[in-house]
This record gives C-alpha cells, structure tokens and sequence, in this order.
C-alpha cells in the first residue's frame, strides 16, 4: 500500500507553521484527555469517596484501593465475565460479519443490494434506539420474539428475559452483534473486491481449493483490514456500556449483570467512591492495552513495511 | 467480477442473504411500525405486523409537555458546538500531518491511533471530576469538551486521508501562475475538499448525536437531558407500559440519523479503512 502522497509536499523543515497548526488540537486533547488521565492516576491512589467529595481533603493511601480491589473476588468475576462477553461477541461479529462479506460475493445482485439496504439500516440506528427496540421484541409479555417462539411450539409464553443473567447477557449479545456486524460486513467486502481477479484464478489454475483460495489468496490479501477491525472489535466489546448500563435499568440484578464499564459507574458517579473506581478504570485501561498490544505491533509492522 | 461460483454456493449465498437481511432490517421496521399503533394493538397478544389503521397519537404524546423538545435544543447545541470546533481544529491539523514532513509528525499519527483505543469508560471518572471542578458539569460547554476529545482522533484521521487526496501537483501549478502557497491550498485545495469536510461532519454528528456515556455522567440534571439520555429515561419511567409512545420517540431521534447516515456513509467506509490502513 502506497502513501497517495503525488509530487513532493514542500520540505519545509525549519518553519514552525506545522507545529502551530496543531496546537489547537493538541491542547484540547491534553485538557479533555490527558489530564483525567494524570489525574485519575493519582486518584487512584487516594482515598476519595463521598466525605472529600464534600470538601475534606483527599488522604493518600498508596496501593490501598488496587490492594482492596485485587483481593475483592467480585473485581475478578466482573473481569472475567467482561473477558468472556468481550471475546464471545467479538468472534460472534466477526464469523458472522466476515462470513456475510465473503458470501455477498456469489449474492444475486438483488438480493445483495436488499443485505446491503437491511444492514445500512441495522448500522446507521442510534444506540440507545436500538437497544429501546429490542427491549420492546424481547418483551415479556407483548413481545415478538415470545409470541414467534411460542407459535413454533416451545414454551416461552410471558418469558422475563432479562431476568436470568444468562440470558441477560444473551440478550445484550444479540444486540450488540446486530449493531456490530454491518461495519465488519461492509469494510471487509469492500477489502474483498479490492483482491484482483487474476489472483483468484491463478489459484484456480493451480488447483486451490475453496477453502485452500481462502486461506493462502484471500485472507492473506486482506489480513491488514480484518486484523483492523477485529482491533476494533475487542476494543469496542470489552468497553460495552450503554447496552448493559440501559438493560439493567430494564430488570436484571446489577451486581450479577455488572461488567467493567457499569461496574466503574456504580462505584464513582452511583456510589461515590472515586478512588476505588479510579482504580478500577486504570485497570481496565491496562487490559485493553494488554489485551490489544499484540494487534497493535502488527498493525505498526505492516505500516512501517509500506 | 467473481468467478461465476458453484450453483449450491449461489443457492446458499441468497438464503443466508435473505435471512440476513430480515434480521437485520426487522427491529429498524418494527420500531416504525409499532410508534403508528395505539394502546390495544400494542397491548395485543397476538402482534399487529403492518399499521393499517394506526394514527399519530404515540407522536403527539412525545411532543406533550417541553421535555422531547428540550432534549432535543440541548442535543443540538451539543453537538453543533462540538462538530464546528472539532472540525476547525482537525482540518488545520490534518494539513500539517499531509502537507508538510516534520519532526514529530509519526509520533503525532501514532499518538492518535492510540488515543482512538482509549476507551471512554476508562476515563469518564476523572472527566466528571474534572469538570467538575471546572463548574462545567451540566453545561453544553462541558459536554462540548469531551466531546471534541471524542471526534478529533477519528476527524483529523479521516481528513487527513482527503487533503493526501488532493494531488499537491495542482497546487504547485496554481503556485507557478502566481498564487501564494496560502492562496494555492485555499483556491484550489479547500474546494477540492467540501465534500469530505460535510462527510466527516456529518460523522462527528451521529457520533456526537448518538453518543449516550458522557452524556450520563456530565449531563445529570433533568433539564439538561440530551435526546438519548431522555429516551432512555422514557423506558424507564413507563417500564413496559407505553411502548407506542417510546417507539415514537426512538422513531423521531432515529430517522434523521438513519438519513445522514445512509448519504456519507460510502465516502467514510472508504474514508475509515483508508484512513486506518494506510499511515
């Protein structure tokens, strides 16, 4: 991939007008950004709940808040259950995305323009519509999804779905996979129609399979944007929070349906304990770069390679 | 064009299309379709699938009493105050990055792709706090701010793919007949360059319009709700009883979106991955 760079951008190596057109930018990420995050550091490490909140100064208490989180077994299960919605819902948007992508390619041309009009709709939905939405199909009483499933025959009549925390989370699955397969589909069946023809039947020559193509032509020719969106993917999934934070509004048990984003809430904004959740979203932020560290190298590799 | 494929591969491929596009499009239409139907079709076992019949009722009770129209002045202010400035800033920015090589200007790049990582819940503690002491919380303001921290990442990101776009050849001709290096990018460049300042605009404002976490913590009082802080709410409070209505509501936030959203959203796939493939 080339840079679209045409003709020579002008070498103007001593003029500080580059520099100063990004100052504005640069300081208005600094104020809304790096400083909460300097800030939250220390906060961290002080004791600050809802007595400093009312003027008393806040109390250094070093690792105190990491110490308490770490051997508070709840952290851990919270952890764990954001782990496993992260992954869950970044595979399942990214099988069925891709999948979709690489099939749209054999769609008649009708039927592929009513899947790109169905997701384009899926996609551009506010959130918090969506999410009103799906509450209103997955309702107990008056909702589609019990009504069809109960005309199929199985027993789902007046069902609480947001009841039971597994298919509290079930729910939040199948929401947030509908709102996240259209932008996987969509950006990796644009990467597909840029793999040249002559590629794909010069594996046909040499007697690759379908399954041999996929794997030696076509994913190999599309790795840096699936490797991009699957970035996207975790990022997106393991901070998950409005779908959670507004289906527990909805019902549910918040301690059993907490997963690191509303956890962080109900600690701070609900319960006043600013440093402890200070601290516990300084270890989210470690996650998500431990989480995306190995993505983010490769992606740098292949920018540099360029 | 594909190689013609297989006829049990084509088969499969227009099923799975279909099934995919019902599910896809199905809670879009029923969300439509339900915010047309009054209190007993709602309240119908068995489901009313198209709204012959239905009337406007669910529409005039989002209008009732100032709250949707409220919500709806704080949302725009919001989000205007934030698309203005982030586009100010990110368009002077993304010149630098494309049109000049300087120290520090990978960095900068880099910088960026990991500040897009950052997610919003592991911040938005120390942002309350902060604003707090800046006696911003509850203020369009206040929102503004972390909400340009939000959008400029992406903005200058994408712009600067369009100012790459534009071949600086043609400003070098303007430059040989005359022009100054700052009248050659404003005549010849900047023009060139309308259509993706609106397409990213436009993004910064779903972006912002839709956005509902910052909006919780900063915007806690009533009468400073924006549109998805109000809708949510709206869920709550009629929990499970007026589902025409809040069908409304969603409908009415929804439909300017799902249009600005249907005109960019090519130029921004393109604009997206572009964007975040290439350095």
């Amino acid at each position: 991939m080339t840079d679209q760079i045409v003709g020579k951008p002008p070498r103007a190596r001593r003029t500080p007008l580059p520099y100063l057109l990004l100052v504005p930018a640069a300081v208005a990420l600094v104020v809304a950004l790096g400083y909460p995050l300097v800030r939250q550091v220390i906060l961290s490490f002080q004791d600050y709940g809802l007595a400093q909140q009312f003027g008393k100064p806040p109390e250094w208490v070093g690792v105190d808040n990491y110490r308490d989180l770490v051997t508070d077994p709840y952290l851990w299960r919270v952890t764990l259950r954001s782990l496993v919605f992260c992954l869950v819902n970044a595979v399942a948007t990214m099988v069925i995305g891709v999948g979709l992508a690489l099939l749209m390619r054999h769609m008649a041309k009708g039927v592929r323009l009513l899947l790109q009009t169905g997701l384009l709709l899926a996609w551009a939905m506010p959130v918090v519509a969506s999410l009103t939405v799906w509450q209103w199909l997955f309702d107990t009483n008056y909702g589609v999804i019990n009504y069809a499933l109960t005309k199929l025959g199985f027993d789902f009549e007046g069902h609480p779905w947001l009841l039971q925390p597994l298919s509290f989370f079930f729910v939040a699955t199948v929401i947030v996979v509908w709102m996240s397969v259209p932008f996987v589909a969509f950006t990796v069946y644009a990467a597909l129609t840029q793999v040249p023809e002559e590629l794909m039947e010069s594996a046909e020559i040499d007697g690759a399979g379908a399954v041999g193509r996929l794997r030696h032509i076509v994913f190999p020719a599309v790795r840096p944007v699936l490797l991009v969106v699957a970035l996207l993917q975790v990022i997106w999934d393991l901070r998950v929070f409005t779908q959670i934070y507004i289906l527990q509004q909805a019902g549910g048990s918040t301690r059993d349906t907490n997963l690191l984003g509303t956890y962080i809430y109900r600690l701070g904004i609900g319960g006043g304990k600013f440093g402890m959740a200070a601290a516990v979203a300084i270890f989210m932020l470690a996650l998500t770069v431990l989480l995306t560290a190995p993505y983010v190298r490769s992606m740098l590799k292949q920018e540099r390679e360029d | 064009m594909p190689r013609p494929a297989s006829r049990p591969l084509r088969v499969t491929a227009n099923v799975v299309g279909v099934i995919a596009f019902v599910i896809a499009a199905f809670p879009v239409y029923w969300m439509v379709n339900s915010s047309f139907l009054d209190r007993n079709e709602i309240r119908n076992p068995v489901p009313t699938w198209v709204p012959f019949g239905g009337d406007l009722d669910n529409f005039r009770t989002v209008f009732e009493g100032d709250q949707f129209l409220n919500a709806m002045k704080i949302s725009l202010m919001v989000t205007l105050l934030t698309i203005v400035v982030a586009l100010a800033f990110a368009f002077i920015a993304s010149v630098a990055l494309s049109r000049f090589r300087f120290r520090g200007r990978m960095s900068f790049i880099v910088t960026l792709l990991i500040i897009q990582m950052i997610p919003v819940e592991g911040l938005f503690i120390s942002q309350y706090k902060m604003l707090e002491t800046m006696n911003l919380l509850n203020t369009v303001v206040g929102l503004s701010l972390v909400y340009v921290s939000l959008v400029l990442p992406f903005t200058i990101w994408t712009l600067r793919g369009f100012v790459t776009g534009v071949p600086y050849e043609l400003e070098e001709a303007a430059m040989m007949d005359g022009c100054s290096r700052t009248q050659a990018f404003f005549r010849i460049t900047f023009p060139l360059l309308a259509p993706g300042l609106v397409a990213t605009g436009v993004f910064g404002f779903i972006q912002a319009w839709n956005e509902f976490s910052l909006a919780l913590i900063v915007m806690t009082r009533e009468d400073h709700r924006t549109l998805p802080l109000w809708l949510s709410t709206f869920t709550d409070v009629n929990r499970g009883t007026d589902w025409g209505g809040i069908m409304a509501g969603s409908t009415l936030i929804a439909v300017p979106v799902i249009i600005f959203f249907l005109v960019v959203q090519g130029r921004m796939v393109s604009g997206l991955t572009s964007g975040a493939v290439k350095g």
